[in-house]
């Protein structure tokens, strides 16, 4: 039983591994450069994960420290847009050695499939990660054809 | 449920993220820090989306401050990657710690993601004010 829960993780690392590799081929760097004109080049803020399953879509935001108050996310014609601001307060007396972290002002814009039922979406906070479920329209999802 | 079930599987394996590390051999995923200096000490602010309180692993390993943190996706059978920033599970960060810096005193605080650890220095290495006194 442990096996087979750590096993789909697992191989869904290797398939985000595979698919970026042959993207990586195909595209050069990723789907991030796909060349859709609201794509983000690798390694903006905040990084982002899409999976579907044959009942929903759901995009994971790796958005730490913001308040999910400032985060925005809307859906507009076929279009999903994650916004908000991350606030990095500055320490006056203190000195730095290095600033990594990203700070300021984000958007991000995934293109949904058109089953995406825009009125059945919900999004949760949790450990840095905003989670956005999309449901698919019943009417458009693999169904099993019974063979007599 | 999930989480539950892999929690235990993490606890048998001796250490918060030996499983994920043993794993694959998976590259660790980068977690932005700021590293500040005051007079008290030293501050490390790292990103970490993801871990939470029972995947993360902060230690002192004789002059090395790691930082080991696993993400859990908690994530519906039959997923499928369409896309995917993030290719690992993993986050991993070390730093060399100097002489006086105190680390037997050294906190660390999760929220959201964010990982910030306080390194004071020693009492007794710490400027002083000395006091001028008049004649």
């Amino acid at each position: 039983m442990f096996g087979r829960l750590t096993s789909l993780q697992n191989s869904l690392v290797e398939d985000f591994w595979r698919l970026h590799q042959e993207l990586d081929e195909m595209l050069g760097d990723g789907l991030s450069s796909s060349g859709a004109i609201r794509s983000s080049p690798r390694g903006s803020f905040p990084a982002i994960n899409v999976i579907q399953t044959p009942a929903e879509m759901q995009v994971f935001v790796f958005a730490p420290g913001v308040d999910p108050k400032k985060l925005d996310v809307s859906i507009q014609q076929g279009l999903l847009t994650i916004s908000g601001e991350r606030q990095i307060p500055v320490q006056e007396q203190a000195s730095y050695y290095r600033q990594e972290r990203f700070g300021g002002e984000f958007r991000r814009a995934i293109s949904l499939a058109d089953e995406v039922d825009p009125e059945r979406v919900d999004a949760t906070y949790r450990d840095g990660i905003l989670r956005v479920r999309l449901q698919r329209r019943e009417a458009s999802r693999p169904r099993q054809i019974e063979i007599r | 449920m999930s989480t539950h079930v892999n929690e235990v599987t993490q606890r048998q394996s001796d250490g918060a993220v030996a499983q994920a590390r043993g794993r694959t051999a998976e590259s660790a995923l980068p977690a932005p820090a700021d590293v500040y200096e005051d007079q008290e000490g030293l501050t490390l602010v790292a990103d970490m989306p993801g871990v939470s309180r029972e995947r993360l692993d902060v230690r002192v390993d004789g002059d090395k401050l790691l930082l080991e943190g696993s993400v859990q996706f908690e994530l519906p059978e039959q997923a499928e990657a369409l896309y995917a920033d993030v290719r690992s599970t993993l986050y991993r960060r070390s730093f060399v710690l100097s002489r006086e810096l105190d680390s037997a005193q050294i906190q660390a605080t999760l929220k959201d993601g964010v990982l910030t650890v306080r390194i004071p220095k020693r009492a007794e290495l710490r400027p002083r004010k000395i006091q001028v006194k008049g004649s």
